[in-house]
C-alpha cells in the first residue's frame, strides 16, 4: 500500500520530499471508493437540520459563509420593506434544493430560539407595518396571516416528505418533524388556508353570494376529481413502473460492472495460465466458452456493433458470424477472434457466406496446428468480405492433399453458387488466409445515397 | 515520441496498473520468464491513486494500463499523470470488448490497445514497440477505428477533412491490421517499407485522438473526456 502522504503530495502535483519513501509493494490493495472531482460550483442548499421554517436562511448563511443570525436579521428587515423578505424567502424556498440527508450539524437551542423569535417578529412586523401604512385593511391582514401559516405548514410537509430528522428530541420532534403526525400537520395547514380564505371572503362578500360561490366551486372541484381519476391512477402507476425500471437498469449495470471486474478477469487469467497438456486445453476451452457467453450478455454479440444491447436478435451477419466462431471455438479448442466492421441483415447469400466462413474456420482449426484464428468481416455498400486467417503451417495450393477437400468443395462451391468468390493466400509455413468476397445486390438494401461511397 | 529506447541492451521499464493482484502477478511472471529480458517490471499499482504515485515515483518507460478499474479506470490515470510525465508511454491492456471503453482510453492518450489474452511474448513485443514510438493496434482496435471512421450515410458532416478522414493508404493498412497481419506482412503486401507502415499507423492514432468525428466525440463525451 502506498503511504498516504506520498499519494496525496503527488496528487497535488508536487514531488515527494523524501526520497526514501518505500516503493509501493505489489500487495493486493483494497480499492477505494470512487473519488470524482466534480466541478466545485457551490449551490445554495437549504439546511435539513436546524431549520426553523424551511432552512433557507441557514442555507444562505452556509453559502455566504456568514453567521445565520445576520442573514435572518436581514430577512426580517427586508420583510419590513413592503414585504420583500417574504417574496425572497418563498422564492429561495421554491428554487433551492434541500441538502442531502445525513449532513449532521449541531444547532444550539439558543440559535433555534433566536430563529423562531425572529421569524415571528418578521411576520408580525410585516402586518403591523402594512396595517399602519393603511395599504391593507384589518380584514385582509388577519386571514392573510392564517393563510401564510397554513401554506408554510403544507409546503414544509411536502418538502421534507415528513421524514424524521435524526437528532431531534423533545416537543419539536413530536410535533414538528415526527413522521407520525405528518398527515395531521398537512390537514392543519390545509384547514388554516381554507379558514383564512373563507374568513376573507365572508368579511368582504355578501353571505348569499358566498354560499352560491362555495357550492359552485365545490361542484366543479368534485367534477374535475371524478373526471381525472383515471389520469391520476395512470400517473401513479407510471411513476411506479418508471421507478422499478430505473432500479432494474441500475442493478443490471452494477452487476455487469462487477462481473466484468471479477469473473471476466479470472476467465482471462485461467486461459493464460492453463497448461499445454490435454487437461489444460480443456480448461482453456471451457474458460473461453464461458467468457464468450458472459461477454455476449454484457456487451451484445462479440465482435459486433458494441452499441447494440445484449439479447438483440440473431438475424444480423455479425451475430451469426459470432455464433459460428463460438461454435468453432468450442468444438476445436482454438481461439477465434472475430472483428466486424459494419453489419447487414441475413439473407440467403449472407447466410451462405457465414456457412462458408465457418467451414474455413473449421479447416484452419483442424489443419493449421495453431490455437488462434483471426476473422475479419467488413460490410461495405457493394461488397461483404470475410477473411479467415491463421498463422499455421499453410500448404501448397497446387498440391492440395485429400483432407483439404473441405475448402475446395464446401467453401468454394458455396461461394460461387451465391455469386461470390474465394481468394486463397497460402504457402507452406506461412499460414493461410481464406478471403471470401460476396458482392451485394443493391436490390435488398434501402438505397442510401450512393455518391458518397462510390469512390471505394 | 520517436526517440528510440535509451540503450538497446537495457530492458524497457514497465509499471503494471490493474486492480486484480492475481492478474498483475500473472503478467509479471509471464514477462519475467521470457528468454530475452526485453522488459522489466519495476512497479505495480492496484488503484488510480496508487498508479499516479507509482508512476511518479518510478518514472517507467511504459505503463501497462487496465481500462476498467473501480475508481475511474485507465482514462483517469492518463488524465492525472500525463501532464506531469509526458515521456511515459501508456499501453492499454484490457478484457473489455466495448468499443467506447477502448476508444476513450486511446483518446485519453494511450498509444495502443491489446487484449489480456495476448501471450507474454507478444506483450513484451508490443511494449518494446510502443516504447520505440510505434502505435500498437490489435486487430480489434483496428476494427473499432475503421468502424468509427466509416462513412455512413446519415453521419454528420465532416468538420475537418484533414483530421476526420483516413487516407486510402491508412485505410488499407488498418484493414490488413484488422485481418491479423503483421507490419512486415503489410509492408510486403502494399509494397512499402515497414517504416512507412508505422508512419501510417501513428497517423491513424493521431487522428483517432484528435478527430472531432461524431462517433469518436460521442464516445469521448460519454466518458467526460472532452
Amino acid at each position: 500500500m502506498v503511504p498516504v502522504d506520498e499519494a496525496t503530495t503527488l496528487h497535488t502535483g508536487t514531488p515527494p520530499v523524501t526520497a526514501e519513501t518505500p516503493a509501493p509493494t505489489p500487495a493486493p490493495t483494497p480499492t477505494e471508493p470512487p473519488t470524482r472531482p466534480g466541478p466545485a460550483i457551490p449551490r445554495i442548499r437549504r439546511r435539513r437540520q436546524g431549520a426553523v421554517i424551511a432552512g433557507v436562511t441557514g442555507g444562505v448563511a452556509d453559502h455566504l459563509g456568514v453567521d445565520v443570525l445576520r442573514v435572518r436579521l436581514v430577512f426580517v428587515l427586508l420583510v419590513a420593506a413592503a414585504g420583500a423578505g417574504f417574496v425572497a424567502y418563498a422564492g429561495l424556498w421554491l428554487f433551492c434544493p434541500i441538502e442531502p440527508r445525513g449532513v449532521r450539524r449541531d444547532v444550539p437551542p439558543r440559535e433555534r430560539r433566536q430563529g423562531l423569535g425572529l421569524a415571528t417578529l418578521g411576520v408580525l412586523l410585516a402586518f403591523i407595518l402594512s396595517g399602519l401604512g393603511g395599504q391593507l385593511s384589518g380584514w385582509v391582514i388577519g386571514p392573510l396571516v392564517v393563510v401564510v401559516i397554513g401554506v408554510a405548514l403544507v409546503w414544509r410537509e411536502a418538502d421534507t416528505g415528513g421524514a424524521a430528522v435524526e437528532g431531534e428530541t423533545g416537543w419539536r420532534a413530536r410535533w414538528l418533524v415526527g413522521r407520525r403526525l405528518g398527515l395531521l400537520r398537512l390537514l392543519a395547514g390545509a384547514l388554516l388556508v381554507t379558514m383564512g380564505i373563507a374568513v376573507f371572503l365572508l368579511g368582504n362578500v355578501d353571505l348569499g353570494q358566498v354560499q352560491f360561490g362555495v357550492l359552485a366551486a365545490l361542484a366543479t372541484l368534485a367534477g374535475v376529481v371524478v373526471i381525472t381519476v383515471p389520469w391520476w391512477m395512470r400517473l401513479v402507476r407510471e411513476l411506479g413502473t418508471e421507478r422499478r425500471e430505473r432500479i432494474r437498469g441500475q442493478e443490471r449495470a452494477d452487476i455487469a460492472a462487477h462481473l466484468h471486474d471479477s469473473v471476466l478477469q479470472t476467465l482471462a487469467l485461467i486461459q493464460k495460465q492453463a497448461g499445454e497438456d490435454v487437461a489444460g486445453r480443456e480448461v482453456r476451452r471451457l474458460a473461453r466458452s464461458q467468457e464468450r457467453e458472459l461477454r455476449a450478455w454484457l456487451y451484445g454479440p462479440p465482435g459486433g456493433d458494441a452499441g447494440r444491447p445484449a439479447g438483440s436478435t440473431d438475424a444480423t451477419l455479425a451475430a451469426a458470424l459470432a455464433t459460428a466462431a463460438g461454435e468453432v471455438e468450442d468444438d476445436y479448442g482454438v481461439r477465434v477472434a472475430p472483428v466486424v466492421v459494419g453489419d447487414t441483415e441475413l439473407d440467403p447469400n449472407t447466410t451462405a457466406l457465414v456457412a462458408a466462413a465457418r467451414e474455413a474456420m473449421v479447416n484452419a482449426a483442424k489443419h493449421a496446428g495453431v490455437d488462434e484464428i483471426d476473422v475479419y468481416v467488413e460490410v461495405e455498400p457493394d461488397v461483404v468480405e470475410v477473411f479467415v486467417r491463421d498463422r499455421g503451417r499453410g500448404f501448397d495450393p497446387d498440391a492440395v492433399p485429400e483432407d483439404r477437400r473441405g475448402l475446395a468443395g464446401s467453401v468454394r462451391d458455396r461461394m460461387t453458387r451465391h455469386g461470390g468468390r474465394v481468394r486463397l493466400r497460402t504457402a507452406p509455413g506461412e499460414g493461410t488466409e481464406v478471403g471470401l468476397v460476396l458482392p451485394r445486390s443493391r436490390r435488398g438494401t434501402p438505397a442510401p445515397a450512393t455518391a458518397q461511397e462510390e469512390s471505394r | 515520441m520517436t526517440e528510440p529506447a535509451s540503450a538497446p541492451d537495457e530492458p524497457v521499464t514497465v509499471v503494471l496498473v490493474d486492480d486484480h493482484a492475481l492478474f498483475r502477478r500473472g503478467v509479471r511472471a509471464e514477462l519475467e520468464s521470457l528468454a530475452r529480458r526485453t522488459v522489466s517490471v519495476v512497479g505495480e499499482a492496484g488503484s488510480v491513486d496508487e498508479a499516479v504515485a507509482v508512476i511518479g515515483h518510478r518514472k517507467p518507460d511504459v505503463v501497462l494500463l487496465d481500462v476498467h478499474m473501480p475508481d475511474g479506470g485507465g482514462a483517469a490515470v492518463l488524465s492525472r499523470t500525463r501532464p506531469d510525465h509526458p515521456d511515459v508511454v501508456f499501453l492499454a491492456l484490457s478484457v473489455s470488448d466495448a468499443a467506447e471503453d477502448v476508444i476513450s482510453v486511446i483518446r485519453a492518450g494511450a498509444r495502443g490497445y491489446v487484449t489480456k489474452t495476448i501471450s507474454g511474448h507478444e506483450l513484451a513485443d508490443a511494449v518494446v514497440r510502443v516504447r520505440a514510438g510505434d502505435a500498437v493496434f490489435s486487430p480489434r482496435l483496428a476494427g473499432f477505428v475503421l468502424d468509427a471512421f466509416a462513412d455512413r450515410p446519415g453521419a454528420t458532416g465532416v468538420v475537418d477533412p484533414e483530421l476526420d478522414q483516413l487516407t486510402r493508404r491508412e485505410r488499407d493498412v488498418l484493414r490488413l491490421l484488422a485481418r491479423g497481419w503483421s507490419y512486415k506482412e503489410i509492408a510486403a503486401e502494399l509494397v512499402i517499407s515497414v517504416k512507412t507502415v508505422e508512419t501510417h499507423v501513428s497517423s491513424v492514432l493521431r487522428k483517432t485522438q484528435s478527430s472531432n468525428r461524431h462517433e469518436l466525440s460521442r464516445w469521448a463525451s460519454d466518458r467526460r473526456l472532452v
